[in-house]
């Protein structure tokens, strides 16, 4: 931004439809902050709907020979399920958090392609739309969330489930490679001075890797999806036996994709835990560097272990021994990060507040996952687990003890920045115990019963298999779970609402985000500050006068006094999407006028993208309300 | 409760634990199904694996559980602290400890695992067993012993003490064969024959199914192996080799000739007849079977009557269609003659 000042006139109008409407502000935004916040509630959103979904699945188990729900839609829940909460729940949300916190952490004003993370936002929603119409547009996908073929292929399955699901994660994904492009951009360009690399913030580390491995993962996604999608809508026939295809070419695609997807959702999880740890213990991170080669080396090894989701498929003991090997070695690296979680707890001065708390919660579950993700990666042993609910449990425990723990540690960390107040503390420890016992009592008996023979997806088992009273304890705890998540709701509505005014640095924290005001203001930073080392605002604290140093020779102002330059809103994102939605509905019904339509709408969008110069516009600073520093939460 | 007591429980608090869980793996985690009950060679080799790996991630577990716990209750912030504590950076010999301990017992686990992947697969031939083709279909199995020309379905037999190779492959889409106290799964891939072995150490009813999504009967795509003494396997042979189903009845009669005319012989093969469809499973033995549907319902008159009456009502997404415009007598004459294939 700083540097194509130069070239744009003095004055430019500010878009004032864009910032008056409320509406239109929503749909024109490009500020990263903002559309963290989209990202957010849509994740929230589908995360809810995911839920809902288990909790059905949850009830139809809960006894032998279930009538709660038909097979035909359980294998849809099911379906649905997994899918909404990887790709349009957990990960999402994740973005949103690396959308809200990441440019302030690194001292940028944004992000290096604005209008593109707007996109990308767009893109996950028509995406998820789209799949999810599907409930109401003849029935949802329901050949699981991996969708392997032959099941998903026309002959199994003749509905128009599968073609929502291969191009709903298509609109969905190309976002999210985006996504990957510009954090990427972000973090190598847009660091302020001073930042170098080994003083980034572990979040930021866990982010610049996480992003890494979307940009590698995406593609063996994006292709595997068109090859389905040729093979249902053009009759090509990829994996078709008959035709000489291999429909193992999908279980292999699919998983190297799907194993670094796994880290993409656990990576910037880590940081999250990163950055709470060392605040409320009163240190800083115990080993730095050999957490961000932890970072490097998980992120390394997770191209090399797909093939343990496919164990069982019959690729010999040779290779099954390799895969379980690098398998096994992914504990090293993450055993280093649990250990040097506890030894920056250990001597401190703990604070048990909620986001903390979660943080402890995290500790608990997500190593116990990680037991579990070792047994597995014992190829003989996995031949007894897999698809049994002993991997159900293990990646319940990993996502959901692992990933959506830490993503609870960071709203209570960070929504005081987001949104200037405060969650409430007494609510939080409800929603935090609630949900930390209901977790437990639903998911670690299903370890017993994947031990017990139980397979995943089934719709129902036969009374003499003895599933029965684990399956009970099971959905009995997923009641004690819903009410710690509606505890987080409640919690989140009012605290928007009503909850304390929120200070600048309300934890004694440590990273940049928390020199400036809460919320942050629209610039983020009016004066880009000077990073003198490692844990730039505590430094500033302990040994300056609390207050961020600007950096010298940064601002080439030629706009008015008082004023940052800042990208200019724009609806142009919305419309691409828009047009991307379209077009998938066009191509799933075989419409061609909808695809034309699709098409124009398209080229109108990607022209006035391409040709249509982005001035930006001057926001005026606002005054810093004088604080005093280093005030304790 | 004073000092010394809670001591002195909590000495015995690893015993109480180790206690519980072999309690809860001797009762509560039992079943016809149950992987922790192994009843053959590579069934306990595995579950040895199990094992070994279960009580290292406990230990570790503990450990790492035990400095949590330790470290919140040591280290917790307390009213009027305003020194900060030490700011510790870190420690290369200890990071370097807690990289290289993992690493050792991993290689541990890592022994076992290669030695156990090469003693469990079957390729290309284990020497002195007898082979079974295994075929999975939409929602059933189907069995065929090329050495014996004898071909079933769903209920396989195998005589104890044997070596039995599986040659696995499927007709349609991806199944997997688990038969948990015998065995771990191995899958069953169209176009591809996976080979795995097994061997049952008693007779008796062992309990498996279908452990990869197969469509909407995958939860109904259950099948029993029948382990039997070898003398008595080799009379079901005899019996499976010279099936016997000249139907004796006037009503099974009329059954038969139905069964040629309104299309079941399409689809199912019954030896002894010129029935040879090879669409659905292989009915010669159905008398003999214990269960109907791919295991799913007992094989009981009644509940062979409301099969062929309406097959989907029973058993979701079966490709069997539903025979409801038949009379009553004539679903009755079809039972008659499926009871007497023997």
């Amino acid at each position: 931004m700083a540097a194509t000042t130069e070239r744009i006139p003095h004055v430019i109008p500010r878009s004032d439809a864009y910032h008056e409407n409320k509406l239109l502000s929503w749909l024109s935004v490009v500020d990263h902050k903002r559309i963290a916040q989209l990202y957010l509630m849509a994740g929230l959103l589908f995360f809810l709907t995911g839920g809902i979904e288990a909790f059905i699945m949850r009830l139809q188990l809960a006894h032998p020979n279930g009538h709660v729900v038909s097979a035909v839609l359980f294998n849809q829940l099911f379906t649905m399920h997994g899918t909404t909460m990887i790709f349009l729940a957990i990960m999402p949300m994740l973005i949103g958090f690396v959308n809200a916190v990441l440019p302030l952490q690194i001292g940028a004003r944004d992000v290096a392609y604005p209008r593109l993370n707007a996109l990308s936002f767009w893109l996950f929603l028509a995406g998820g739309l789209l799949l999810n119409s599907s409930w109401f547009l003849g029935g949802a996908p329901n050949a699981g969330w991996f969708n392997y073929v032959p099941i998903s292929n026309p002959p199994y399955s003749p509905g128009l489930g599968v073609d929502f699901y291969d191009i709903g994660l298509q609109i969905a994904g190309i976002g999210t490679l985006m996504t990957g492009i510009n954090f990427l951009v972000t973090l190598v360009n847009l660091r302020a001075p001073g930042m170098r690399l080994m003083r980034l913030p572990m979040f930021a580390w866990t982010v610049l890797v996480t992003m890494v491995l979307i940009l590698f993962a995406f593609p063996p996604l994006t292709v595997t999806l068109f090859l389905q999608t040729f093979e249902r809508l053009f009759g090509a026939q990829f994996f078709s036996v008959a035709a000489g295809g291999n429909p193992l070419l999908w279980s292999n695609m699919f998983w190297i994709f799907g194993h670094p997807e796994v880290y993409i959702l656990i990576l910037p999880a880590f940081g999250i835990i990163s950055e709470v740890v060392p605040v409320f213990s009163r240190k800083p991170l115990f080993g730095y560097t050999s957490m961000v080669l932890a970072t490097l080396a998980i992120g390394f090894l997770s191209f090399m272990v797909w093939v343990h989701h496919m164990f069982t498929l019959g690729y010999g003991p040779f290779v099954n021994s390799i895969f379980a090997l690098t398998s096994m070695m992914i504990a090293i690296p993450t055993g280093v990060k649990v250990f040097n979680w506890l030894a920056t707890m250990w001597g401190g001065q703990i604070r048990f507040t909620t986001s903390m708390l979660w943080a402890i919660g995290f500790l608990f579950c997500f190593v116990l996952g990680g037991m579990s993700g070792v047994m597995l990666a014992i190829a003989p042993a996995d031949l007894q687990y897999n698809n049994s609910y002993f991997v159900v449990a293990h990646f319940h425990y990993v996502l959901i003890g692992g990933t959506l723990f830490a993503l609870f540690a960071g709203i209570y960390y960070w929504f005081p920045k987001m949104t200037g107040r405060m969650l409430s503390e007494r609510l939080g420890k409800w929603n935090f115990w609630l949900t930390l016992i209901g977790f437990n009592i639903t998911f670690f008996p299903m370890h017993f019963l994947g031990l017990m023979g139980m397979p995943r997806r089934i719709y129902t088992y036969a009374p003499g298999n003895g599933f029965t009273f684990w399956n009970e304890v099971s959905t009995f705890g997923v009641f004690i779970l819903a009410a710690g998540i509606l505890f987080f709701l409640v919690n989140l509505v009012t605290s928007l609402q009503r909850g304390e005014k929120a200070a600048n640095d309300p934890w004694d924290a440590r990273s940049l985000e928390w020199s400036i005001s809460s919320p942050a203001p629209p610039y983020n930073f009016a004066k880009i500050p000077l990073v003198r080392g490692a844990d730039p605002f505590w430094l500033e604290k302990m040994h300056g006068n609390g207050h961020m140093l600007p950096a010298p020779g940064q601002e080439h102002h030629h706009g008015p006094p008082n004023t940052v330059h800042m990208p200019r809103p724009t609806m142009i994102p919305l419309i691409i999407a828009v047009a991307l939605l379209i077009l998938g509905y066009g191509f799933i019904y075989h419409a061609l006028v909808v695809e034309i339509v699709g098409f124009m709408v398209l080229a109108v969008g990607l022209h006035r993208s391409m040709f249509t110069p982005d001035p930006g516009e001057y926001v005026p600073i606002e005054e810093e309300p004088a604080e005093e520093v280093g005030a304790d939460g | 409760m004073d000092r010394k007591r809670w001591k002195r429980m909590a000495r015995w608090a690893p015993a109480a634990v180790v206690a519980m869980l072999a309690l809860s793996g001797c009762g509560f985690l039992q079943g016809r199904q149950s992987v922790l009950d192994p009843a053959g060679p590579v069934a306990q080799g595995q579950l040895g694996l199990i094992e070994s790996s279960f009580w290292i991630m406990i230990e570790i577990f503990i450990v790492v559980a035990a400095v949590l716990v330790v470290a919140l209750i040591r280290f917790r912030a307390r009213p009027g602290q305003t020194d900060l504590p030490p700011q510790v950076h870190g420690d290369n010999r200890l990071e370097f400890l807690w990289t290289i301990v993992p690493a050792l017992l991993l290689a541990l686990l890592a022994v076992g695992t290669v030695k156990q992947s090469f003693a469990d697969t079957g390729s290309p031939l284990v020497p002195h067993s007898m082979v079974v083709q295994v075929t999975g279909h939409q929602f059933w199995w189907a069995f065929t012993y090329p050495s014996l020309g004898v071909v079933t379905a769903n209920e396989l037999h195998v005589p104890v003490g044997q070596k039995i190779e599986l040659a696995l492959t499927s007709a349609d889409v991806l199944h997997s064969f688990w038969v948990p106290r015998l065995a771990g799964k191995t899958d069953l891939v169209p176009g591809k024959i996976n080979y795995i072995w097994f061997q049952a150490d008693k007779p008796g009813l062992y309990y498996g199914q279908c452990a990869e999504f197969c469509g909407t009967g995958h939860a109904d795509m259950r099948l029993i192996v029948d382990a039997q003494t070898p003398a008595k396997f080799s009379q079901w042979v005899a019996t499976m080799s010279h099936p016997d189903s000249t139907p004796t009845t006037a009503l099974a009669k009329a059954g038969e000739k139905l069964f040629g005319t309104i299309g079941c012989s399409t689809c199912h093969t019954v030896g002894g007849t010129t029935f040879a469809g090879a669409v659905g499973p292989n009915l010669t033995d159905l008398t003999g079977r214990l269960m109907i549907a791919a295991n799913t319902y007992p094989n009981t008159p009644k509940n062979l009557y409301n099969w062929v009456h309406d097959a989907p009502a029973m058993k979701p997404g079966v490709l069997m269609p539903s025979f409801s415009y038949l009379k009553p007598p004539q679903v009755k004459a079809l039972v008659a003659f499926l009871e007497s294939l023997k």
